[in-house]
This record gives structure tokens, sequence and C-alpha cells, in this order.
């Protein structure tokens, strides 16, 4: 009997020491839920899943280093995921989910009417939410919970034509965009800017289904217009090698370009040498600009995933932005009228670049405002022989 | 020197050539894709909406094999074609077979292979990424002459089309197997009362029908590429043309995707000033077609 109760003693004893031990941990890491709305199967899923694993790749990394101090106290972080499908209807679904969860910061939608369709459900619920979708209407006053996740097709464009205008002599420039909101107003929005600096337009009707596998009929009649410059409007990755493709072996000898982020392999696979000379916007993991921390981004989404994919180089930003501004502004970790207070003073320093004198801030004054866009470097690259080379880098105010 | 108005006559000739070449290759392509969605049909009267991803299962096999593993071009393919047979087997063996047997409503059939494009999706997104892939060109070089551009290796693969077709029709109309599939595709009763076995030439032709979609991924992923998203959309541009050629007819198939791959490369030149109007028209013509002509142009059963 005496042995039984001794038993039970140090048994007691030792549960009580687990669960005290246990209570102490949770006490010291308590965490902090960050969203994400966007797509993440389907023909469009490279979008979001780029943006998902770049979140999942750091607040792993964070975990692993202790957590994230925010104030005082520890956070682990945690991603909760929703795939909208890219359907405007699912991503309310999606940002509905984020506000039962209690969460109040949400990266995505990737696409403009799925932006759209969340903006009454985040302002409703108090939620900051980063979509890589480029309305103005999003970020311009009245409206003011979304924050712009990279550069707008509408502020790299004109600095791209005007290089190319200026470096290789483009004078003929013809658009090709799929038949869907974001490409078609990437397109016009194209358009406009080539022809504000003088540029002859010689196509800006022409579109595609965006499940369209072979790309020879749509572009055999814009070939025969001989642009010096083939802007692919708003194109997908999986799209812009097979248009590439198309257009060289039907014997187009200009330049091509594009205002969305891409994937080298993908090209390299998709289109080999052919998409050499490839013009498109990129972020930070070029060597030329890239720091040791992009480096060890990159090295742990690889053996996290099996693969990096370069459109990661822009959104990767999104989820250090909400940690920094959560550190620089504490109360705002449930309170996003605390958060909107610090973004027009916030500044910290971008881990991403070599560059010491590079910052993480928010900007966007000049096209909505007010400031509601993060600030990420406009890198614009050339593809060459499986990988990008930093053609130049332009900022946004 | 020739006058502006000539020049202009030349340039539109030179494209409209351009644009039937086009046209006749989209449709080769085209045709191989319905026909195995036709055979499954006209067999099972099962509307298999795995076959968009039945295609794309194919391509990320030669993907691999060829891509990833560096063997030929040829063994990819077949891989494809004999793992996609193996599946479609396994399919109707173990899902369609039961699920007709159980329920006599068709729609049971129909959402079982809604379910199974479902499967297929998520599978393949979390085996092959999200990721585009492509394999390096099988042949280098560009055919240009007679006013027609085409890549060589688009031309090997229409012929490699053209033949894939013949060869079934020909195994359709001449062999034991297929003249059991076409019994049974006129009339499933009046076959089993003649003894063809039912159930084991269903088998064979979904497996049939599902090694050309694994065949027809393969050979197209070396052109086009493969992404795991692409499925349903191969789906419905497979239900058009078997929809314009008329449904279970091989022949009906054929007509369908050239005439779809015809339309497509004509309304993208003839249309482009106007947009995107090149579906619209061709939904548009499809529905009063279909309307005058609900069974397509060769409508059930086989010819």
């Amino acid at each position: 009997m005496l042995t039984l109760s001794r038993r039970a003693l140090i048994g007691a004893a030792s549960a009580i020491a687990l669960f005290a031990g246990a209570h102490a941990a949770s006490a010291a890491d308590a965490k902090l839920k960050i969203g994400f709305v966007g797509v993440t199967s389907g023909p469009a899923a490279a979008w979001g899943t780029s943006n998902v694993r770049s979140m999942q790749t750091l607040a792993e990394w964070y975990n692993e280093l202790g957590g994230v101090k925010i104030g005082d106290k520890t956070y682990e972080l945690e991603v909760i995921t929703f795939d909208d499908q890219k359907d405007p209807k699912r991503a309310v679904e999606g940002m509905e989910k984020m506000a039962q969860e209690g969460i109040h910061y949400v990266v995505g939608p990737n696409v403009d009417d799925g932006a759209a369709a969340v903006r009454p459900v985040a302002e409703k619920n108090g939620i900051m939410y980063f979509p890589y979708a480029f309305p103005k209407e999003l970020y311009t006053a009245p409206a003011s919970n979304a924050i712009l996740g990279m550069i707008a097709n509408y502020q790299s464009g004109p600095a791209i034509y005007k290089y190319l205008m200026e470096n290789k002599g483009v004078k003929k420039v013809a658009f090709v965009a799929a038949n869907e909101s974001d490409p078609l107003s990437q397109r016009d929005s194209g358009v406009a800017a080539a022809k504000a600096l003088g540029l002859e337009v010689v196509a800006d009707k022409d579109t595609y289904q965006n499940d369209t596998r072979d790309f020879t009929p749509v572009l055999t009649p814009i070939v025969a217009l001989k642009p010096d410059l083939l802007v692919l409007s708003g194109v997908a990755p999986a799209n812009a090698p097979l248009l590439i493709r198309a257009a060289r072996e039907l014997g187009y000898e200009g330049l091509i370009s594009t205002e969305t982020a891409q994937d080298a392999k993908v090209l390299e696979e998709g289109a080999g040498e052919l998409a050499n000379g490839f013009i498109s916007v990129g972020g930070a993991s070029t060597p030329e600009i890239a720091s040791d921390h992009m480096k060890e981004f990159v090295a742990r989404y690889t053996k996290k995933f099996g693969e990096y994919n370069d459109e990661s180089n822009t959104k990767v930003y999104a989820l250090d932005y909400i940690l920094e501004a959560l550190k620089a502004n504490p109360a705002a970790i449930d309170n996003v009228d605390e958060f909107k207070k610090t973004i027009d003073t916030f500044e910290a320093a971008n881990p991403y670049l070599k560059d010491p004198n590079a910052k993480l801030k928010f900007v966007g004054t000049t096209s909505f405002g007010q400031k509601r866009q993060v600030a990420v470097p406009m890198v614009v690259n050339e593809y060459k022989d499986g990988k990008f080379e930093t053609l130049f880098v332009g900022t946004v105010d | 020197m020739p006058g502006p108005s000539i020049t202009f006559t030349w340039w539109i000739r030179r494209l409209m050539e351009q644009v039937i070449a086009n046209g006749l290759y989209l449709g080769a392509q085209y045709a191989l894709i319905a026909l195995g969605l036709t055979l499954i049909f006209g067999l099972m009267n099962v509307l298999n909406f795995a076959h968009g991803q039945m295609y794309v299962l194919g391509g990320f096999i030669t993907y691999t094999v060829y891509g990833q593993l560096g063997l030929p071009f040829a063994v990819a393919v077949i891989c494809s074609g004999i793992t996609l047979a193996v599946i479609g087997g396994f399919m109707e063996r173990y899902l369609f077979r039961t699920v007709i047997r159980r329920s006599h409503r068709e729609e049971s059939t129909m959402m079982l292979a809604a379910a199974t494009a479902f499967f297929f999706d998520a599978v393949m997104l979390l085996v092959f990424g999200e990721k585009q892939r492509g394999v390096p060109k099988i042949v280098k070089g560009v055919f240009n002459d007679f006013g027609v551009i085409l890549p060589y290796d688009r031309i090997l693969v229409g012929l490699i089309a053209a033949i894939l077709i013949l060869g079934f029709i020909a195994f359709m109309k001449y062999t034991k197997t297929g003249r059991a599939m076409r019994a049974l595709a006129q009339d499933r009763v009046a076959a089993q009362l003649m003894g063809v076995e039912v159930d084991r030439y269903t088998m064979i032709g979904f497996a049939l029908g599902a090694m050309l979609a694994g065949l027809v991924g393969g050979l197209l992923v070396s052109i086009t590429g493969v992404n795991s998203g692409i499925g349903g959309p191969i789906s419905i541009k497979a239900f058009m043309m078997i929809m314009i050629g008329g449904a279970g007819v091989v022949s009906g198939a054929i007509a369908g995707g050239f005439i779809l791959g015809m339309m497509e490369s004509v309304g993208l030149t003839v249309l482009r000033e106007y947009g995107d109007v090149t579906y619209l028209v061709i939904f548009a013509a499809l529905m009063m077609f279909l309307s005058i002509r609900p069974n397509g142009l060769m409508g059930k059963p086989w010819g």
C-alpha cells in the first residue's frame, strides 16, 4: 500500500512538473497567426504557392530561431492558408475564415477580382491584407486596409519601355494578354504608358484564352507586324515560355518583355535558349544584389520544398513587412488602426539586399495618394542561359 | 517593285497559308485528344471528366522519363501510354464497373468521373508541383518555305498524331478486339447475346481510351509542356470536339478536332481586331449548330 502510494505520489509529481513545464513554455511562446488567402490550385497555382511557401519557409526559420519578439512577448508564427482557387467568392470565404480565426494580417489574394471582393470583409473585421493585384482603387482612399505587395505594372512598365527605347532603340511595340481581368488591365495601362512615351503601338487588342497550349495561331498575325518589342502583359509563368517559343519559332527577332515575375527554371525547360534576352520583373535573388540572408532563404526554401521558385523573390517580403511593422508598434498586433498609424513613419533594414542602406518602408504616395505599398526593389531582369541577370534596379516612391 | 495593294494582298495570302498550316496542326493534336474520350463514351456512355487529367499525367510521365531520367523520348511516350492504360483498366474494373452495376442513374458515373478528375488534380499538384514543366526539343530547326513556318518538332508530332489516328482506325476496323468494341458501342445487349465478353472489352476500351490520353499528353509535352492545372481545360476542349463531331463516333472526334483547330486558327487571325471574340464566336456557333443537329456531325452509333 505504502509502495503504491509512493509510486502514485511520484507519478503525480511528474505529471504536475510536466504540466507546469508545458504551461511555462506556452506562456513564453504565444502564437501569432498570419493568414494567406490566394490561389494554390488550378492553372494559376504557381502564383499563390510561391507566396505560401515563402511564408512557410520564413515562419519555420524564425520559429527555429526561437520565435519573433514583438514588444515584451515572443511569438511562435503560424501560417493559416486558404486556397481561393482564383474565385472571388472563395476569396471572400477565405477572408471570413481568417476573421473567425482572429487573424488581423493576411497575405493575398493574388488576382484583381479576388482582392476587390475581400475588401468589405477585411475592412469590417479589422484585417490588413497584402494583395498581389494592381487596381488603384484598392489602395486609394477611402480604401485603407490593402497594401500592395509588389511593384505594379503601371510602375515597372514605363521604366522598362523607357530603358528599352533609350538602350535598344525600340520604336514599335505590340501587346498580347490573356483574356482575364488582370492581364487585360495590365495591357491597357501598358498601352497607355507606351503611347505616353511616344512609342508606336502596332497591336493592342490581341488576346488569348489562359488555357491555350499552342500560341502559334495567336502570335502569327502579331509577328507579321514586326514590332521591336512584344509585351506579354500579365503573363502567367506557365504561359511565358510557350509564348516566347512560339514567337521565336515564327521568326520573331525583336525583344520580349513582361511586367510580372517569372521563374528561370520554367523558362529554361519550356523555351530553352529561345528565352535568352527575355525581360521580366524580379526580386532580390540575382547574385548582383542578393544578401547572405536572401541566399539562406533560397537555400531553406529549396531544402524544404525540393525546388526554388523565382517568383518568391518578390513574395518573400510581405511577412517581414508585417512582422517588422508589428515590432515597431506592438499595439498593432490586434489593432490594425495602430498598424495604419505606423505605416507613415515605419522603416527597418532590408535583410534581402546587399546594400546596407536598403530599407523596408511603405511607399505608394505617387500612385495612390497614400502609403499603401511595400517598397521592394524594382529589379528588371534579363533571362540568359537558365539564369536571370539584373538589367537595372529602380525604385517606387 | 509591287505597289502597296499588291504587297498587302501578298501579305494576307502568306498569312492565310500560315493560318491553314496552324489549323491543320492544331486539328491533328485535338483529334488525338478527342479520340480517347469518344471511345470511352461510345463504349460505356460515360463522359470521362478525368480525360484531361489523364493527358496531363501522360505529360508528366514523359517529362520524368525523358526530361529528368534522360531516356529516349519514344521510350518515355510508350511509358506514358502503358501507365495510363493500366490506370484506365483499374479505373474501369474497380470504379466505373462497380458504380454502373450499383446505380442506374447516368449521373452517378459522371460524378465518379468528376471525382477522379479532382483526385488526379490534387495528386499531380502534390507530386509534380505547381510549375509548368517542359522537356528539350525532340527535333531542332524550323521549316520555312511556301509561305509556311512550322518547327520540325511540330511537323513530327503532327505526323505521329496522324499515324496514331490511322492506326487506331485500322485497329477498330480490322481487329477482333476493335470489332468487339464497335459491336458493344452499337448495341451492348445484342453484342452480349452474340457472345462478346462485355466486361473484358469494356475494360480494354477504357484502358485504350486512357492510353490515347497518355500518349498524346506524352507527345505534346515536347511542344506545349505540361502543368498540373490544365487537365480541366483540356477536358472541356475535348468535349467541344466530340460535341461537334458526334459523341461516341471515331470519325466524328477526328472531324471535330480538325474543325475546332481550324476555327481557332482562322478566328484568332481574322477576328483579332475585335479582341478575344474567337471563342465567343465558336461557342455561339456551337450552340446554334447543336440546336439544329444535337447529335453532332456524325451522331451515334459508330460509323
